[in-house]
């Protein structure tokens, strides 16, 4: 009997056009990606079903969190223009003045936590030493004490700089709070706001399964 | 698998005619592709996660000239107190004397808890006052020791329920916090 051979086929297959596709997606996917800052102020956001995106621009970020156990405030802005409008306004109030390469260093900062009197020296530090958990120690916001409610400052400020610029848009306010903060801090916040006559903001959630 | 020819013609042999030897221009891509989709996969996961989720939240004017009294029809209200712990107390009507089935009564947030009550009057109150116009209201009313995710997480339920209109109100009555504290015991 004669053996049945199988005919040997090459097993190597042409990749190119695979490779082609992969590296087409790649680009698009490290192109489109932003890169995520690191935060001075970690918090976790509570979990909501609801799926609306937060605007990308024009859009003011007030964390509120935990640290060390005392509570802390943040402020973020998105637009360049806006913390550069803000900041020259808030220099003007308090007497503070920046050098060029502080102002320079400030429009790069996402977020920042700190009475306007220490903002200088923590422009002054490297970027990774400012996000440590602990360097920057909240922004001022009741209404007893040496430096006041500047976290209401900031946002009227914010807001003069988005009008300065030009833009037709209100700012957006979103506010990020810790799942665990207890509600009367979250109420400081929201009255601060509507003190300012901004009833509409966004509350910052995480995403839940569907079948919560 | 790697086949990279690296011939380098030999040298010449005799006097014959130089060959350039056919080399091979494959190249294993596999390689290449496992590392191309790997990347794919970390930035595609990552982009698509690191947007933050918003919840809209409008509240009323805070202008004092304007009357906050405006008078509510108590069977479309439904009363949620928001107390310590993860725990809510609800009622629907007024406190004194509620709807049928809505005394104040304990709850846990999530699908087996306050949602179900909801759901059924979201239903059931449009066919109560005849009106589909006229449906359920909520009112929330967060106490000092609830927390930010309690609020978040109520504020969820009336997206999920779709309830028409709800608002969060910060008085607290003296027999409502009566009953906040029974229920904190």
């Amino acid at each position: 009997m004669a053996k049945v051979k199988m005919s040997k086929k090459s097993t190597s297959i042409d990749m190119t056009a695979m490779c082609d596709v992969a590296f087409l997606l790649l680009t698009f996917f490290i192109l489109t990606a932003t890169a995520k800052t690191p935060e001075p102020l970690p918090v976790e956001t509570p979990n909501s079903t609801v799926q609306t995106k937060l605007p990308e621009t024009g859009l003011v970020t007030i964390t509120i969190g935990k640290s060390d156990g005392k509570n802390q405030v943040f402020f973020g802005m998105k637009d360049r223009d806006v913390r550069v409008g803000a900041l020259e306004y808030m220099s003007e109030k308090y007497g503070v003045t920046f050098t060029d390469k502080q102002k320079a260093q400030f429009e790069l900062v996402e977020e920042f936590g700190v009475p306007i009197e220490q903002l200088g020296s923590i422009l002054d530090m490297k970027a990774a030493d400012r996000a440590k958990v602990g360097v920057q120690s909240g922004i001022p916001l009741d209404s007893i004490g040496e430096n006041k409610q500047q976290l209401q400052d900031w946002i009227q400020y914010a807001r003069k700089a988005n009008i300065d610029r030009g833009a037709t848009k209100e700012l957006d306010f979103a506010i990020k709070g810790d799942a665990k903060e207890e509600y009367p801090q979250i109420k400081q916040i929201m009255d601060i706001l509507q003190n300012q006559k901004i009833n509409n903001f966004n509350l910052v959630t995480g995403l839940r399964g569907k079948d919560y | 698998m790697a086949e990279l020819n690296t011939g380098d013609g030999g040298g010449k042999k005799g006097g014959g005619k130089v060959r350039s030897k056919k080399s091979n221009s494959k190249v294993d891509l596999t390689a290449m592709v496992d590392l191309a989709f790997l990347l794919i996969t970390f930035f595609m996961l990552t982009t698509s996660l690191s947007k933050p989720q918003s919840m809209d939240l409008g509240l009323p004017d805070k202008d004092e000239k304007v009357d906050t009294n405006i008078k509510v029809d108590q069977v479309r209200t439904m009363t949620i107190i928001l107390g310590e712990n993860n725990k809510i107390k609800w009622y629907h009507g007024l406190l004194e004397s509620p709807e049928p089935n809505g005394k104040p009564t304990d709850a846990t947030y999530g699908k087996d808890g306050i949602r179900k009550e909801i759901l059924k009057r979201v239903k059931s109150i449009p066919i109560a006052t005849g009106n589909p116009k006229k449906g359920m209201i909520v009112i929330i009313k967060p106490t000092k020791k609830s927390t930010y995710r309690n609020l978040v997480d109520i504020l969820d339920e009336m997206a999920i329920a779709n309830v028409p209109t709800y608002a969060i109100v910060n008085d607290i009555t003296p027999e409502e916090m009566k009953l906040v504290d029974e229920m904190n015991k």
